[in-house]
C-alpha cells in the first residue's frame, strides 16, 4: 500500500489551514496596540469576536413607535400649510389637526379655492384632499402612511448609529431586525452609570421646535386645561427646569429637520449652551418669523419641553439660534450629538436588554476554558488508556476538529459566546464518538480473525452509515436551532455544526488515512499496543 | 484495555416490558410534575428583570432584600446568593420600556447604603418578547422532531422514525420532569439543552438502528427479538463509551463552567443519562411494538434489489444495442 495516500494528504492540507487561520487568535497581542489602524485585518489576521456575554456590553432589542411618526409628519404638514398660505396672502381659518391623523381648515374667499388646491398639489406629497364648499380636510394616503412608518424605522436605524459613532465607542452594531424591531449592540462598556448615559443618548428623542408664544391668552396658563388649549390650537408646555409653564401655538414656526449644525458652546456666565445652525430656508422663516413678532416671546422646545423662551427683539437673519438651560456640560455634550445627528421620528422602546460588565465576562472566558480543558484533558486521557495507539491517533483527529472550527469561526468573522463555548465543549465530547464507532468495529473484525488491514478497511466502511446518519440528524437539530435562536443560543448551534462538520473530515477521513499510512508497521504481535486489546490464540 | 468483550447476546428484549414500565411510570411522573407544580420560567419566557450585583465580601443579602421591598416597583421580587457568598441575583417580573433609568438603574441608586457593589449583569426582557421567544422554541423543537422523522424514515423505514422519535419524546419529557422536580429555572439557555439532547440521543440511537438495519441482512435468523438483542449488544461498548467520554465533559461543564451555566450542563447531564437508557432500552423494543415484520422487510429488500436488477440488466442491453 502506498504510504502517502490521498486521505492523509486531505488531512494534512486540513491541519495546516486550521493552524494557520486559527494562529491569530493566539498570537494577537502584537498587533493590537496600533489602534490607529483603520484595516486591523489586514496587519493582525482575522480573528474570533467575543460575544457580548464574554467581552462585557450592551445588547438591545428596541421597538419603535412608528404611529408617533405619522402625527408628527401631520404636524409638520400642517406648518407648511400655514406657511405656504401666508406666504401667498390666501386668507384661511381655523387650521387644526383632527384625530391625529387628518388636517383641517377653512377657505374665506371662494376665488381662492383654486389657487390654494394648486398649491397643495405641487408641494405636498402623499395626500389626499377632500373639500365641502370652502371646508378642507387633507389626510394622508395608505402608501404614505407605510412609508412614513417605514422611513421612521430605518431613520431610527441611521440616527441611532449616528449617535453611537459620534459618542465614540468601539464597533456598536445597529441593525433592523425583523420588521418593526432595531438591535443595538455596544461592546466595551465599563459602568453600568456609562450604560445609562448611552441609553438616555439613544433614547432621546430630540425632536427640537420654535414655537410661537400665545402671548394673547397666556396670562391664563395656569387655569387652562388642556382640551381649552387644544380648543384654540394652542398646547401648554412646561419649562425643563421649573415648574412654570408656557402656552405657545400648536402648530410650530419650524422644526429640527431645517438644523444643520449643534455644538457646545459657553455663555457670558460661562454656563454651557448649545449653539444651532439652519438651512436656508429654516432661516428665511426664522428671519421672518421674527421680523413680524418683535416683542412677543418665542419658545425653544426641545422634546416637548421649554428650554427657553426669549422675547424677540427685532429680526433675526442669518439662522443662528442657542438653547441654554442650565445644561451640566455632558448632558451638552450628549444633546449636541443627538441634534446634529436629527431627531428620532419615532420614539423607541426597549423589548429586551441584557448588559454584561466586563469582570463577569472575564470569569465566563475562565471558567469555560478551565471547563474546555479539563474536559478535553479527560477525554484524550481516556482514549490513550482504552485504545492504545487507536486512541493517540482519535487525539490527533480530535485536536485537528478544535483548530478547525476555531480556524472556519475566524474566517467568518463568526462570534464565540458563552453558549458557543459549551458547545465547543461538547463537540469534543461528541466528536470522538465516530472514533469510538470505528474502533470498536475494527476491534470486533479483529477478534473474528481477519486480518488488520482488512479489519480497518471494513471497520471504516461499516461505521461509515451509521456515523453519516447520526451526524445528519444531530446536523438536522443543530439547523433549526441555528435558525430559530437568538443572540447567544445561535453561538452554540454554530459551533456545534462547523464542529460536526469538520469531524466527518479529521475523524472520518483523517483517523483513516494515518491508519493507512502506518499500516506497514502494524503487526498481530503487537496488537495490544496498536488497538488495546489481546486476541484469543486458540482460534 | 476493552471493558465489553462479546460473548453472547444480552436477553434485553425478552425484559422489554419491564423496561417499558419503568419508563412509563418515569413519564406520568413527569407529566404529573409538569402540569401540577408546572415550569419555573426564567424572565426570557416569562418576561422581567435580572440583575447581578457583585459585592466586595459578603452580600449584605438581608439588607438587600429589606431595601429592595421597601420600593413598590420591586413588589415580589426575589433576591437570592448567585454561586458564591459575594455575589447576589435579585429578580422581578417587571420590566421597563423606557431606555433611560430602567429598573435596573433604579437598583443602583436603591443598594447605594448596602456597600461597595458592581452590577455585573442587567437582564431585562418584556413581556411581548418572553411570549414571542417561548413561541420560537415550541416551534423550533417541533420543527426539528420533523426534520428527523424525515429523515429517519427516509433512510429507514417509517416505524424507525416513529420509534426514535418516541424514544426522543420520552427523554424529552423525563428531562422535563427533571427540571421541575428541581425547580430548574427555564431560560433560553435551557431550551438549546433540551434541543441539543433531541440531536444526542438521537445519535445513540440511530447508532443501534443502523445495527439492526445491518442485522436484518446479515443475521439469518428472523427473529426480531434475536436480532435486536444482537444488535444492541454489539454496539453496547459504543453507547456505553460514547456517553461517558460526554458525561465527562459535561460534569466538568457543570461543575467548573461558571454558575451561568449550570441550569444548561445540569439538563445536558440528565439528558446524557435519560438519552443513553432510552437508546439502549426503550427505542428498540417500541420497534417491536410498532409491529415491525422482519420478513416483510426482507421480502421488500429483494424486491427492491430485483428491481435494481431489471433496471441494470435493462441499461446493459439497451446499451449494447439488443433493444
Amino acid at each position: 500500500m502506498k504510504r502517502l495516500n490521498f486521505r492523509i494528504i486531505l488531512f494534512s492540507f486540513a491541519l495546516i489551514f486550521g493552524i494557520v487561520f486559527s494562529l491569530p487568535n493566539f498570537v494577537s497581542m502584537k498587533c493590537n496596540v496600533k489602534t490607529g489602524e483603520v484595516d486591523k485585518n489586514a496587519t493582525c489576521g482575522k480573528k474570533i469576536t467575543l460575544g457580548l456575554d464574554l467581552q462585557g456590553g450592551l445588547h438591545m432589542l428596541l421597538g419603535v413607535k412608528s404611529e408617533v411618526a405619522i402625527e408628527s409628519r401631520i404636524k409638520s404638514m400642517a406648518a407648511t400649510v400655514k406657511y405656504l398660505f401666508d406666504d401667498e396672502d390666501i386668507i384661511f381659518d381655523d387650521l387644526r389637526m383632527v384625530e391625529g391623523n387628518k388636517i383641517t381648515f377653512e377657505l374665506l374667499d371662494k376665488d381662492e379655492v383654486p389657487k390654494a388646491k394648486a398649491l397643495l398639489k405641487k408641494e405636498l406629497e402623499g395626500i389626499t384632499i377632500n373639500e365641502n364648499a370652502l371646508k378642507f380636510s387633507l389626510m394622508m394616503t395608505p402608501e404614505e402612511v407605510t412609508r412614513t412608518k417605514q422611513n421612521a424605522i430605518r431613520q431610527a436605524v441611521d440616527t441611532i448609529r449616528n449617535r453611537l459613532d459620534a459618542f465614540g465607542l468601539a464597533e456598536p452594531t445597529v441593525t433592523k431586525q425583523g420588521q418593526d424591531k432595531i438591535l443595538v449592540e455596544v461592546p466595551g462598556i465599563k459602568t453600568q452609570a456609562d450604560e445609562q448615559r448611552i441609553r438616555e443618548l439613544i433614547a432621546r428623542a430630540a425632536h427640537l421646535q420654535l414655537m410661537a408664544v400665545d402671548e394673547g391668552r397666556a396670562s391664563r396658563v395656569d387655569s387652562m386645561s388642556p382640551q381649552e388649549a387644544k380648543s384654540f390650537g394652542d398646547v401648554i408646555l412646561s419649562d425643563v427646569n421649573t415648574p412654570e409653564k408656557y402656552l405657545v401655538r400648536a402648530i410650530p414656526i419650524l422644526d429640527g429637520s431645517m438644523l444643520t449644525d449643534a455644538k457646545v458652546g459657553f455663555d457670558k456666565n460661562n454656563q454651557p449652551v448649545i449653539n444651532f445652525a439652519l438651512n436656508g430656508q429654516g432661516a428665511k422663516i426664522f428671519g421672518d418669523f421674527t421680523g413680524v413678532s418683535v416683542g412677543k416671546r418665542m419658545a425653544v422646545v426641545l422634546d416637548n419641553k421649554v428650554y427657553s423662551a426669549p422675547n424677540i427683539r427685532e429680526r433675526i437673519g442669518g439662522g443662528h439660534v442657542q438653547i441654554s438651560g442650565r445644561f451640566e456640560l455632558s448632558e451638552a455634550h450628549d444633546l449636541a450629538i443627538a441634534l446634529r445627528s436629527g431627531a428620532l421620528l419615532a420614539p423607541v422602546y426597549v423589548m429586551e436588554k441584557r448588559s454584561v460588565g466586563p469582570s463577569l465576562g472575564a470569569d465566563s472566558i475562565r471558567s469555560s476554558t478551565i471547563a474546555l480543558v479539563i474536559g478535553f484533558l479527560l477525554v484524550v486521557l481516556f482514549m490513550v488508556f482504552y485504545y492504545a495507539m487507536a486512541g493517540v491517533i482519535a487525539n490527533v483527529a480530535l485536536i485537528g476538529n478544535l483548530l478547525l472550527i476555531l480556524a472556519v469561526m475566524s474566517l467568518f468573522g463568526a462570534t464565540l459566546t458563552l453558549p458557543g463555548m459549551a458547545g465547543i465543549v461538547l463537540t469534543v465530547g461528541m466528536a470522538v464518538d465516530a472514533n469510538v464507532i470505528i474502533n470498536e468495529r475494527i476491534r470486533e473484525l479483529l477478534h473474528q480473525g481477519k486480518s488488520i488491514p482488512k479489519s480497518i478497511e471494513d471497520g471504516y466502511n461499516n461505521a461509515f452509515t451509521a456515523i453519516w446518519d447520526a451526524n445528519v440528524t444531530t446536523l438536522i437539530a443543530a439547523t433549526v436551532l441555528y435558525a430559530y435562536g437568538t443572540g447567544a443560543i445561535k453561538g452554540f448551534a454554530l459551533t456545534m455544526s462547523i464542529g460536526i462538520l469538520a469531524s466527518m473530515l479529521t475523524a472520518i477521513v483523517g483517523t483513516h488515512g494515518i491508519y493507512q499510512w502506518l499500516l506497514p508497521k502494524m503487526s498481530k504481535k503487537r496488537i495490544n499496543f496498536w488497538f488495546g486489546i489481546k486476541l484469543e490464540e486458540t482460534k | 484495555m476493552e471493558l465489553f468483550k462479546y460473548k453472547k447476546p444480552l436477553a434485553l428484549m425478552s425484559k422489554s416490558k419491564r423496561f417499558g414500565t419503568v419508563s412509563l411510570v418515569m413519564i406520568i411522573i413527569s407529566l404529573s410534575l409538569i402540569f401540577i407544580k408546572g415550569f419555573s420560567y426564567g424572565i426570557d419566557f416569562s418576561g422581567g428583570t435580572l440583575i447581578q450585583v457583585k459585592y466586595e465580601g459578603k452580600a449584605p443579602i438581608q439588607k438587600v432584600r429589606e431595601v429592595i421591598s421597601s420600593d413598590t416597583v420591586y413588589k415580589g421580587a426575589t433576591v437570592t446568593y448567585f454561586g458564591s457568598e459575594d455575589e447576589i441575583v435579585i429578580k422581578t417580573k417587571v420590566s421597563s420600556k423606557k431606555l433611560g433609568d430602567d429598573v435596573g438603574d433604579k437598583v443602583r441608586t436603591l443598594l447605594k447604603d448596602t456597600g461597595n457593589f458592581k452590577i455585573r449583569r442587567v437582564d431585562m426582557v418584556g413581556a411581548k418578547v418572553g411570549s414571542e421567544l417561548r413561541e420560537k422554541g415550541i416551534m423550533s423543537m417541533l420543527l426539528a422532531i420533523l426534520g428527523i422523522l424525515i429523515y429517519v424514515s427516509f433512510r429507514f423505514e417509517w416505524r424507525f422514525a416513529v420509534a426514535s422519535v418516541l424514544a426522543l419524546v420520552h427523554d424529552v419529557t423525563i428531562t422535563m420532569g427533571m427540571l421541575v422536580l428541581f425547580s430548574i429555572e427555564v431560560n433560553l439557555d435551557i431550551l438549546a439543552a433540551i434541543l441539543t439532547i433531541l440531536g444526542y440521543s438521537l445519535n445513540d440511537t440511530i447508532i443501534v438502528f443502523d445495527r439492526i438495519r445491518e442485522g436484518l441482512n446479515t443475521i439469518k435468523n428472523p427473529n426480531l427479538a434475536t436480532i435486536i438483542d444482537e444488535s444492541v449488544t454489539r454496539t453496547l461498548s459504543r453507547t456505553v463509551l460514547t456517553s461517558l467520554t460526554t458525561f465527562f465533559v459535561v460534569l466538568t461543564l457543570f461543575m467548573f463552567g461558571g454558575e451561568i451555566i449550570h441550569g444548561f450542563s445540569f439538563t445536558l447531564l440528565i439528558g446524557v443519562i435519560i438519552g443513553t437508557y432510552s437508546s439502549i432500552f426503550v427505542a428498540s423494543p417500541i420497534l417491536m411494538w410498532l409491529g415491525f415484520s422482519v420478513s416483510e422487510y426482507r421480502l421488500k429488500e429483494a424486491d427492491k434489489l430485483k428491481r435494481q436488477k431489471e433496471k441494470d440488466k435493462m441499461r446493459a442491453m439497451y446499451e449494447n444495442g439488443t433493444m
